[in-house]
Parts: structure tokens; C-alpha cells; sequence
């Protein structure tokens, strides 16, 4: 037997999967969902103080479907004063009724929040992929009950709080001025109101101007659910708006969730002050798979990780760090399995990819895929056909790329992924680590002992084994370094909207 | 110094005792240095400054340490992390410990240090007895301050998932200026009780207890460059403890607005932590918590499937 073993040649690596063949006369028949499951107003004004209230400029601003560029409907404008409205209606509403309210009374108000939320999920889900582009499945299988489960965990803390904190009591801060972004903006305004009402602050919120209308949806569930005036507050507009909320002085904590560059200028903008600030940033994860890992779960779980919500993801897994021993294999499946990929209209239920949310997103994604070109990556790109309007990125990987590239150190927020290669445990988490962000990190491998030694050792908030893009309400989300502090999400995210008395 | 001797050979002749005068031994004073990566250098600026007392008395020809000291002390500092959060807790712990072992040990120097920094004796011996205090209880808290802020999270999905407190990496602390050896051990003792290292400005009026101190954490087994000890001005280092790309976090104890204010603009860069402790009376129990812990600890959560097979129901 022993002899016969020795004897064996080596046999040539065979593949064992067969190449997925797309030439086929079977084609998904479109299955589009329908636009009339939801209203959409012609125009919507601010929520302020439990009423809608036009803006004091008069001045509206559309807001279109990334996917045709049709406008859906236009949102007001608010400047500086409608901000201070807005703020005083918070601190009105904190002073005389939120703050004294019984914690059981508070949970309540939440927790029908968030049944009518999930009531109203398909509706929700629809508006949520007509604004920002994302598959209909995505919104309706993540976004909207994800929100709303959201809503459910932090409902149940109101009355619980003085067992988060061994040997402290807490206070709310006040009034919490939050600030959300584009890519999940229904999702983000829950993880932004939930834990603020639960622990008795009141919230003047502005959705993304490009993905405002789930949010101003939600208000109109507020209102449903006979939430006090003023307790939450939501107000439309650009940078400026955002900016007068973070300035305002009756504002006592800044939540904001975008960009690192937002989150500094925000920084600077709170010195000297004594507000609280939780920055939730970019990110520019590395994903590594070793060559024991099940490659084929792997491939399927770095397509999650980099194509989910177009790549609009500040957690996405956009380096992938691959043992040079499967690395050809790797590479091979992954370009296999993007063929796949079905990109094109949101609204349909088959829809893996939809639109880039915007255009100016759209020209950034191109900038840094001619960077990746001129730096001598290769890139290939899955050969799907675009839709003629609205705004849209081929799924596209870059290999050969160098640990300096430019598309391998800056977060590119699209549906681009870097590919890199290591031998050794030691290099790999060398070269994990060696980036300013530390949001997110995943890791693939069979052993679990090199499980935990990886997971401890990359420096991010959310580490990701065998898995990736996992979210949930009971969860600790958020980063280490330049992607941003304090958390959101589970006991953890109780602790960013309040003071510990001893 | 001068004086010193003047003072000492004055006795000698108004004892009278000429033929002593050979055996009265003379006093060797101590040259007060900085404490990078385990060693006493002295600044690498050559500059000194003399803090003194209330009577007017100097104290001593201290460092005036430099940015480039600061920046050594970083790099020595940086390199330090990996060695010390990969210990075990307890034998951070143990380390602790011995710290405090060691200052009890070397009480008398530090309340006789305490006193020509213009404190009473009562005054000194208690601040002396609270630091030793605060060491060991702080030593405690090594390997148990982790079971009281982890979670494991009950998530919907098939996945186990769970949450732990993990160092911040390397952080900057300018120590509280008036309690010149209780602040900064209680400054101290958090950061590196969590498995951070850390580049401490002492006290500038009062720096003489800041160094005997190094001298008790040289001889305590933590490793070098876990704390890293300058001696010098707040006003000039200031910028450059909040400014540094490689340093994590920064705490600052005392209440300058202005200072505040620079370094909340100056953190954005690399969005250090931020830790004021400007209005906390160290004498107090309010000056010792598992909190004062997690000021500088990061939050992991990591995630694992769990296999789902067969309707995975319970093994009841």
C-alpha cells in the first residue's frame, strides 16, 4: 500500500466545478414589482414639531430615480433658520414631555413605531429602491425589516437601562442632531433614532439629499404612530443643512454616518464645544482567503461582500487578499460567478445589482477604475449589458494589484474590488492592517484556531469569519482608526447618547 | 545645588567638628531623567528647566523634553502594543501588582518628593498610600473588566456573534498637573490595565515623583516602552501629543479650554480618542472605575456561522 501511494504521480489540479455556461435559451422572465404599491407626494416639506411645515426659503429640490433619471418628487430645502426651528422643537419637546415620560411609555412608542414600519414594509421597500437604485430584494429582504427589527431591540431598552451599566446611572444627552447617508437610508435613519429615543434624547434627523423620501416616509409614520411633536424631527437638504445642525449650540450629540472626510470636518467643527459625536466612516476592508477555506462558499462570500448594494457599502470587503496557492482558482470562480450576475432594473425581483445612486458617485467609481488601469492593474469586468439611462457600473475586479495602488488604499464606494495575494499569516495581517480605516475585515479559512488568532489580530470593529456583510439590531457596529467611534447597535450602541452618572 | 553643599558644610562648622569634616559623607543628588522604551535618557534637546518649590528652592535641573522625544517615545511606544495586548490578562495583572509591590517598597522617596513639592507629610503619605491603592486595584481589573462589557448578541440569523473590549493601540496622556503622583498612576493605570502603551507629559511644576516613578516601573517587569515618561511644558508639547499620525488616543486632564479646543480640531486628523478628565478629584472613588478602562478599548464584534443543518433544533 505504502509503495503504491509513493508511486502516484501527482495529478494535474483538476477543477471541479464546471464552468457555468450563460449561453442557454433559458432566460429569468422579468418579474418587476409594482410602483403603485406605494405614494409618492408630489413634494414634501420638513417635518417639524409633529407637523410638515414649508421650508422658510420656499425652495425645493428634486430627487430622481438613479435608475431612469425621472424625478420622483421634489423635497424642501432647509436652511439655518429651519434647522433652528427644528432644534427648538427637540429641545421643546425633551424639556416638557420626552424626558419625563415613564421609560415603559417611551418603549411603547417605539415599538409602534416599528409596527407600522413593518406594515408598511413593501411600500417602504419600493420607495427605498425607486430613490437610491438598490435591488428590490435587498431593500425588501434587508433594508426595510432590518430597520424595523431595529426599531423592536431598541424599544425594549427604554426601561431597561439601569442594567446596561454596572454601578452607573443614566441620563440622556438632549437633543441629538443625526445625519445619514444615501446608501441604506431608511436602515441608517433607525439606527439613528432607535437608540436616541430609547435612551430619552429627541432627534433632528436630515436624510442624504439624494435618498430622502423613505426617511420623510417614516416621519409620516411617526405621525401615524402619535409620537409627541417634536420628538422627532426631519428636515431635507445638502451639506449646508447639515452643517447648520452640527453648528447649531442647543444641539448636545452629533451622530453622523458617511464619509471620513465629513466625519473630520465635523470634528473640528465640535471643538470647543461639549457635544458628543459618534462618526461611523469609510472603510476599505480587507477580505482573506486562505487555501484550506471552502473556496466556493468564499467566492460566494466575496461577491456578497463587494456587490452587495452595488458596492455602496462603507463596510464592503474591497480588498481581497487571496493565499497565492488558490489565488488563479479564486480568481477564476469569482469571474465565473460575476458573469452571473444579473444588473439592471432595481424594481425587478431578479435584480442582483442595480443603479449607482448617483451620478456624481457614478463619475468617482470611473475615476478610480482608470487610477486602477494606470497603475497597471488588470481589470476585467463582467460583460452584462447597461440599461441606456439612469446610472450604472459593471461588476469589476482588479488583479494584480500592488498594497501602494491608490485602488488599493482609498475607499471607492462602488462595485470595484482590488485583488491582492500573500503566502504567510504574518503578511497577510501586515498588510490587512496597513490602512487608516478599520471598519470592517473578514477572513475565510476551515482551522478555526486561525480563525481567532486573524479575527483578534485585524485591527477593525466588525470582524467577519466564514461570513461577510452580516448585519443585526443586537450587533456592535462600528470602527476602529479613521473609520470613525462609538457604535451602533446592541448595549453597546445604548452608550453614545448617554451620560454615566455615578 | 550650590546651596546644598553650603548648607551641609555650615553644620559641619557649627558642630565644630573640623576633624569630621572628611567623614560627613556629601549628599549625591539625583539627576532627574526622561523614561523612553525602558531607558533613562535625557532629552534629546539638551534643554533643562528648573521647577521649584513654594519656599523658592529648586528642585532640580529637569528634562525639557522635545518633540523629538515625544516622537521616540512613540516609536518605542508603537512597538510595544503587540507585545503587551497579546500578554495574558493576568499576567498584566500580575505586572500591576508588582508595580505597586515596588512603590510601596520606595514610599519614603516618594513622600519625601511629595513634601519639597510643598505637600505636608500627612498630606503626602496619603497621596503615596492611594497610589499604591489605586495600582492594585486597577491590577484587578486586568482580566476582569472584559467579562463586564462583553456580549454575546443573540442575532437572528444562524450565526454566532459576539463583542469584546480590545486595546486602542498607543495613547498620548497629559497628566493631571496638581496631584503629581496619584493623577498620573491613575491615568496611567487604565490605559495599560486595558494592554495599551502610552507616552505620558508629568506634571510640569511638580515632575520629581513622575520619574521615580519610571524607576519603580523599571524595576516592575512591564516591559519597556509600555509607558513612556517626558518631562517638559504642556504648552509646548500639547499640539504635538494631539497632532502625531501613529498615536491612537489622547487623554488630557486638565480644564484649558483653549487646549481643549485644539485638541478636539487637532484629533480629526487621524480622529484620535479624546478623553478629558478635567473635573475629577483623584482622592475620591470617583477617581477609580472600570470605565475610566474602557475610555481607551475598542469595541470588536466578530461573527461565525453556525452550521444549519437538519432544522438544527436544540439538543434538548
Amino acid at each position: 500500500m505504502a509503495k503504491a501511494i509513493a508511486k502516484k504521480k501527482p495529478l494535474a489540479k483538476k477543477s471541479n466545478t464546471i464552468k457555468l455556461n450563460f449561453d442557454t435559451s433559458w432566460e429569468y422572465a422579468p418579474a418587476p414589482e409594482s410602483k403603485s404599491a406605494a405614494t409618492i407626494n408630489k413634494q414634501y416639506d420638513l417635518f417639524i414639531n409633529g407637523e410638515w411645515q414649508q421650508p422658510s426659503s420656499k425652495k425645493y429640490f428634486d430627487t430622481i430615480n438613479p435608475a431612469t433619471e425621472e424625478k420622483l418628487s421634489e423635497v424642501a430645502d432647509a436652511n439655518a433658520a429651519d434647522v433652528d426651528k427644528a432644534v427648538k422643537a427637540a429641545r421643546n419637546a425633551y424639556d416638557k414631555v420626552w424626558k419625563k415620560m415613564p421609560a415603559k411609555e417611551r418603549a411603547k412608542y417605539i415599538f409602534r413605531i416599528a409596527r407600522i414600519m413593518q406594515e408598511k414594509a413593501r411600500e417602504l421597500a419600493i420607495v427605498e429602491t425607486l430613490d437610491g437604485g438598490k435591488p428590490i430584494k435587498e431593500s425588501r429582504d434587508f433594508d426595510v425589516p432590518t430597520a424595523a427589527n431595529h426599531l423592536f431591540y431598541y424599544a425594549g431598552w427604554a426601561d431597561k437601562l439601569e442594567y446596561a451599566f454596572p454601578n452607573r446611572r443614566t441620563e440622556p444627552l438632549g437633543v441629538a442632531g443625526q445625519i445619514t447617508p444615501w446608501n441604506f437610508p431608511l436602515l441608517m435613519a433607525a439606527w439613528k433614532i432607535a437608540p436616541a429615543l430609547a435612551t430619552g434624547n429627541t432627534v433632528v434627523l436630515k436624510p442624504a439629499e439624494t435618498t430622502p423620501l423613505t426617511t420623510l416616509k417614516l416621519a409620516e409614520i411617526i405621525q401615524e404612530a402619535d409620537l409627541p411633536p417634536g420628538v422627532v424631527n426631519i428636515i431635507t437638504g445638502a451639506g449646508e443643512t447639515g452643517a447648520a445642525i452640527v453648528n447649531h449650540a442647543d444641539v448636545n450629540k452629533i451622530a453622523f454616518t458617511g464619509s471620513t472626510n465629513v466625519g473630520k470636518i465635523i470634528q473640528r467643527a465640535i471643538a470647543g464645544t461639549n457635544k458628543k459625536a459618534t462618526l461611523e466612516l469609510g472603510g476599505k476592508a480587507a477580505n482573506i482567503i486562505f487555501e484550506d477555506a471552502p473556496i466556493d462558499q468564499a467566492v460566494e462570500g466575496v461577491v456578497n461582500a463587494i456587490f452587495f448594494n452595488q458596492g455602496h457599502v462603507c463596510c464592503a470587503g474591497s480588498r481581497l487578499y487571496v493565499q497565492e496557492s488558490v489565488a488563479k482558482e479564486v480568481i477564476r470562480k469569482l469571474r465565473d460567478r460575476m458573469q452571473s450576475l444579473i444588473v439592471g432594473d432595481p424594481m425587478d425581483k431578479n435584480t442582483d445589482i442595480g443603479a449607482i445612486n448617483s451620478r456624481e458617485q457614478l463619475n468617482i467609481i470611473q475615476k478610480y477604475i482608470a487610477i486602477g488601469k494606470k497603475e497597471g492593474a488588470e481589470m476585467y469586468e463582467s460583460s452584462c449589458a447597461l440599461p441606456s439611462k439612469g446610472f450604472w457600473c459593471r461588476p469589476t475586479i482588479f488583479s494584480n494589484v500592488a498594497q501602494s495602488n491608490r485602488i488599493a488604499q482609498e475607499e471607492i464606494f462602488g462595485p470595484v474590488l482590488s485583488i491582492l495575494t500573500f503566502r504567510t499569516d504574518d503578511e497577510v495581517i501586515e498588510k490587512a492592517n496597513n490602512s487608516p480605516y478599520g471598519l470592517s475585515a473578514g477572513v475565510w479559512t476551515d482551522k478555526g484556531s486561525k480563525i481567532f488568532n486573524m479575527t483578534k489580530r485585524m485591527r477593525a470593529g466588525v470582524v467577519w469569519a466564514n461570513t461577510f456583510n452580516k448585519f443585526d439590531p443586537t450587533s456592535p457596529f462600528g470602527g476602529y482608526k479613521e473609520s470613525g467611534f462609538g457604535r451602533e447597535g446592541g448595549l453597546h450602541g445604548l452608550l453614545p447618547y448617554l451620560k454615566l452618572i455615578n | 545645588m550650590e546651596k546644598e553643599i553650603k548648607k551641609s558644610s555650615l553644620k559641619v562648622s557649627e558642630n565644630g567638628l573640623e576633624k569630621t569634616v572628611s567623614s560627613k559623607r556629601l549628599e549625591v543628588l539625583k539627576t532627574y531623567k526622561i523614561y523612553i522604551g525602558g531607558q533613562f535618557p535625557r532629552t534629546e534637546s539638551g534643554r533643562y528647566y528648573q521647577p521649584v518649590s513654594a519656599s523658592g528652592k529648586i528642585l532640580a535641573n529637569v528634562c525639557l523634553s522635545s518633540r523629538k522625544d515625544f516622537r521616540d517615545a512613540v516609536v518605542s511606544a508603537r512597538g510595544a502594543v503587540s507585545g503587551w495586548s497579546g500578554r495574558a490578562a493576568f499576567n498584566r495583572s500580575q505586572i500591576l501588582y508588582r508595580m505597586a509591590e515596588m512603590l510601596e517598597g520606595r514610599k519614603a522617596q516618594f513622600i519625601d518628593e511629595l513634601i519639597q513639592q510643598d505637600a505636608t507629610k500627612a498630606k503626602a503619605e496619603k497621596e503615596v498610600n492611594l497610589a499604591i491603592d489605586r495600582l492594585i486595584y486597577y491590577a484587578g481589573w486586568c482580566d476582569k473588566f472584559q467579562q463586564l462589557f462583553s456580549a454575546v448578541n443573540p442575532v437572528a440569523s444562524s450565526h454566532f456573534n459576539f463583542s469584546v473590549p480590545e486595546p486602542t493601540g498607543v495613547v498620548s496622556i497629559i497628566a493631571p498637573q496638581g496631584d503629581s503622583l496619584l493623577g498620573l498612576v491613575s491615568v496611567i493605570a487604565p490605559v495599560i490595565a486595558g494592554g495599551n502603551t502610552c507616552v505620558v507629559l508629568a506634571s510640569e511644576t511638580k515632575p520629581l515623583c513622575a520619574v521615580t516613578f519610571a524607576e519603580v516601573l523599571n524595576s516592575s517587569d512591564l516591559p519597556g516602552g509600555v509607558v513612556n515618561i517626558l518631562t517638559g511644558k504642556p504648552a509646548e508639547l500639547a499640539s504635538w501629543f494631539v497632532d502625531h499620525m501613529d498615536v491612537n488616543a489622547t487623554i488630557y486632564c486638565e480644564n484649558n479650554s483653549e487646549t481643549k479646543k485644539m485638541i478636539r480640531e487637532k484629533s480629526a486628523m487621524n480622529l484620535k480618542r479624546i478623553t478629558f478628565y478635567d473635573k475629577i478629584n483623584w482622592y475620591t472613588n470617583e477617581g477609580e472605575s472600570p470605565y475610566f478602562i474602557m475610555d481607551t478599548q475598542e469595541i470588536k464584534t466578530t461573527w461565525h456561522p453556525v452550521e444549519n443543518i437538519a432544522g438544527a433544533g436544540g439538543g434538548y
